[in-house]
């Protein structure tokens, strides 16, 4: 018994012991130069992962989170976690010269800057907040040009939608991120803040929860009676899904016969991982916006 | 015993009309305000009536539920309390809602779309998981007795609950982070059903349920003394304690189904009761029905209302509202 506890605590120490061994060791790797770019990365954060293949520092990836999907390149890369689950003996042992943390992993981002290695730090914002991430990570990476040029076409392509869709009628929209399937109980949708309020605005909609300043709530039928919406956007991210399933889902809504989004059938459920991600294939998922917003409109 | 009856008929009488007055308050307020006039007007059809449709199909589900599920939840309170021979007691000690917790958060991530009768996956998973619960604990209590082992129910059931409770982070943690937001708000207890169907598959059982309950007051009165007593006064202990059993696990289990694990409701009812009616069951039980009925149908008028048109979960409420509640008759009786 007491043996077996001595043993424990034997492995214990050991592992601590190789730990700060294998953190000591990064502090030499990780000790940059001023001004010399980071050549491995380890991303905890989808969406700066989308950012970083987009502006070419694809090949510097080292590792992503456990929710990474895009670019496909990513599923050939090991994960280290996500959010709530970084593993930060694996993100360590990557040998990573920058790690992208989210604004919420304060702990995560003082270990590591404490084992030496740089952090880029980033939080959820608005839509403008995207390109602006762009060129700021092209800058850390000596990847300037790349980083603008990839965020002006970004921006162009949102304007030429934005431009699109001026001066049609903007209908009273209520974009719903979630909801229990089948029912109408816990219907979650975003409120005026966040890349899907300004996604929506952008492609023609008026949100209705505008203004509520945050980024997702939940409302009850009796709120969405009262605001009665005239289009209905679900949100689902998964890839896609069976014409039944979209029937079913649609008919949900059948019993909020006053709302006339349901009056008029304009209920549009739209699927992809583009809609969750706010990174590089935002215009995706704003043209897909625009889509259910102005059918009538010719989109390329 | 006439004493006993005229006490009872006093009582109901009173948080009847509490209850009552409850019932008929909640659906007239809420985020948005109606008019009755509208709703009622029988020149409008239904379908083209906007306050109509808030009261019946916002409103009213809501509120109903909140009858049978604050019902059922102190009823069950008043029963596991007497059964286990302890104040502490709930309606989720025994693991009944951990199971139904289990239940729901895995039909949520997994994102089981199938539905029954109208009845959406998470509300049968969550059936099914309290039954599952149930099972476990009542196999556990009978195994290696020769009756009824309340002390082995006790502990199998607070086991049980931090097993599924380990299950159930387990699942979250796998899960992707849209499902956990999900699985937590399933999780603080929620009566906005927005549809009658869920009601119908949970009303059956809370009213057979309702119906043992019946049957069991005078029983309790004397097992929550001493079953030794108990059964000296020809009290079949082992099948009073199997009804009890069974009958708050039903009750629980049709009430978390519906409206999730709403806390509080289940021990705070059942000892304001007793603070004011007196310790005895044959009164207790359902005094607290009426009383659990009412005060959750009043709490979810606060959590609909408070920050409206956000809605805080009425499991938030109750606990805000019943706990200085209840701090306060307990000083004062003191």
């Amino acid at each position: 018994m007491s043996g077996r506890g001595a043993y424990v605590r034997l492995l214990a120490a050991a592992v601590c012991v190789c730990l700060i061994a294998t953190g000591r060791i990064h502090l030499g790797v990780a000790g940059l130069a001023a001004g010399q770019a980071p050549r491995r990365i380890v991303s905890l954060v989808p969406s700066v992962t989308e950012i970083l293949f987009a502006i070419g520092a694809g090949p510097r990836v080292v590792g992503v989170s456990s929710f990474d999907h895009f670019p496909p390149a990513v599923d050939a890369l090991p994960r280290v976690g996500a959010l709530v689950d970084p593993d930060i003996e694996r993100v360590l042992a990557l040998r990573p010269d920058l790690v992208i943390t989210y604004g919420s992993q304060t702990d995560v981002s003082a270990k590591l800057r404490a084992a030496g290695i740089a952090t880029f730090v980033y939080r959820h914002g608005s839509l403008a907040d995207i390109a602006a991430a762009m060129r700021e990570l092209g800058r850390r990476l000596g990847l300037d040009r790349e980083a603008a040029r990839a965020a002006d076409a970004l921006e162009q392509e949102l304007a030429g939608i934005r431009a699109r869709v001026q001066g049609l009628a903007r209908p009273k929209t209520m974009i719903v991120i979630g909801r229990e399937p089948r029912s109408l109980r816990g219907i979650n949708v975003s409120g005026g803040y966040g890349f899907l309020h300004d996604l929506a605005e952008l492609a023609g909609a008026r949100n209705i929860f505008a203004d509520i300043k945050r980024e997702s709530l939940l409302v009850t039928a009796e709120t969405v009676l009262a605001r009665a919406p005239e289009l209905i956007i679900e949100l689902h991210y998964t890839e896609t899904a069976s014409p039944g399933l979209v029937e079913h889902e649609r008919q949900t809504w059948s019993v909020l016969s006053t709302v006339p989004a349901v009056r008029h059938g304009r209920i549009e459920l739209l699927f992809g991982g583009e809609l969750v991600v706010p990174g590089p294939r935002v215009p995706e998922a704003a043209r897909a916006f625009a889509r259910a917003i102005h059918p009538g409109v010719a989109w390329r | 015993m006439r004493s006993v009856r005229r006490r009872l008929a006093g009582w109901m009488l009173v948080f009847g009309l509490v209850a009552l007055a409850a019932v008929a308050g909640a659906p007239l307020v809420g985020s948005t305000h109606i008019s009755l006039a509208r709703a009622f007007d029988s020149t409008v059809p239904f379908a083209d009536n906007v306050d109509a449709q808030i009261l019946f199909i916002a409103r009213l589900p809501r509120v109903l539920a909140g009858v049978i599920v604050g019902a059922s939840l102190a009823a069950a309170g008043v029963v596991l309390q007497a059964l286990l021979r302890n104040p502490l007691a709930t309606p989720f000690t025994l693991g009944v809602s951990a199971g139904a917790a289990l239940g729901a958060v895995l039909a949520i991530s997994l994102r089981l779309q199938l539905s029954m009768w109208g009845v959406s996956a998470v509300t049968l998973a969550s059936f099914v998981g309290s039954v599952g619960a149930v099972a476990i604990v009542y196999a556990l209590a009978r195994a290696r007795h020769q009756g009824f082992s309340t002390n082995v129910l006790l502990l199998a059931g607070v086991t049980l609950n931090s097993f599924f409770s380990a299950l159930i982070l387990f699942v979250q943690y796998l899960a992707d982070p849209s499902e956990t937001l999900h699985t937590l708000r399933w999780l603080m207890g929620d009566l906005g059903i927005a549809s009658y169907t869920p009601m119908l598959a949970a009303l059956p059982l809370a009213v057979v349920a309702g119906a043992a309950f019946a049957w069991l007051p005078r029983a309790l009165n004397l097992l929550s003394l001493d079953t030794d007593a108990a059964a000296s006064r020809g009290v079949n202990v082992v099948r009073v304690q199997q009804v009890a059993f069974f009958s708050s696990s039903l009750a629980t289990g049709a009430a978390v189904s519906l409206g999730g694990p709403i806390g509080f409701v289940g021990i705070i009812v059942p000892h304001i009761i007793r603070l004011i009616v007196g310790a005895d069951h044959r009164i207790v039980l359902p005094v607290s029905a009426l009383a659990g009925a009412a005060f959750l149908v009043a709490c979810d008028v606060v959590a609909r209302t408070a920050m409206a048109p956000i809605e805080l979960p009425v499991g938030i409420i109750t606990a805000l509202v019943g706990g200085p509640f209840f701090l306060w008759l307990l000083l004062r009786h003191r």
